[in-house]
């Protein structure tokens, strides 16, 4: 599931920086996502977890993300 | 009145509002206890409201802010993000400065916990 989501992130920021997905618990459900891309640079911490939602809008509504946390920069 | 006409008061009225699962005094969830120490260490006080009664709550809550998860922390009926994002500002020192910004110098004086239930 890390790689789905991975996959997810990868294809919407391409030229990220910085991109990990790490499955806290090692149960395939609680994910910390960590992302810094050029994309993100500028907005809010609010705009920038908007975007993060926005990718993984499926498997956040499907029950595959039971917790996700997010950590996000704007990359240069 | 509605959910929604509810939440939309809460969000409006408190200088502070957190949407949580359970309640302080029985939190429920790792991510709203989360919300709710950071809050609590920067002094604010801290209207919430519980969303597991119902279901519906949640997601009129999150049709209305555009958030998916919960907690969501209001401060003067702006979305100021989830746990991760009010661990953050309060580690960089940012959410004192938008509490101080927002609601006065005096925003931790006289420190409350209010608990709003919906039904």
């Amino acid at each position: 599931m890390s790689e789905t989501l991975h996959e997810l992130l990868h294809r919407a920021f391409p030229d990220a920086t910085e991109l990990d997905v790490a499955d806290r618990t090692g149960g395939g459900d609680h994910f910390q996502v960590t992302v810094a891309a050029p994309a993100l640079r500028g907005l809010t911490l609010v705009e920038q977890h908007r975007r993060i939602y926005e990718v993984l809008a499926e498997p956040l509504a499907d029950g595959t993300i039971h917790e996700l946390r997010i950590r996000t920069k704007g990359s240069p | 009145m509605t959910y929604t006409d509810q939440i939309r008061s809460v969000i409006d009225e408190a200088d502070v509002a957190l949407f949580m699962k359970g309640t302080p005094q029985l939190v429920m969830c790792g991510n709203s206890d989360r919300a709710l120490k950071a809050l609590r260490r920067a002094g604010v006080s801290v209207t919430t409201v519980d969303v597991l009664p119902d279901p519906q709550i949640r997601q009129d809550l999150s049709s209305l802010s555009g958030w998916p998860t919960i907690p969501q922390v209001f401060v003067k009926g702006e979305l100021i993000g989830g746990a991760d994002i009010v661990e953050e500002l309060e580690s960089t020192g940012e959410l004192q400065t938008t509490l101080r910004e927002r609601l006065g110098d005096g925003y931790a004086d006289d420190r409350s916990e209010l608990t709003v239930s919906l039904a």
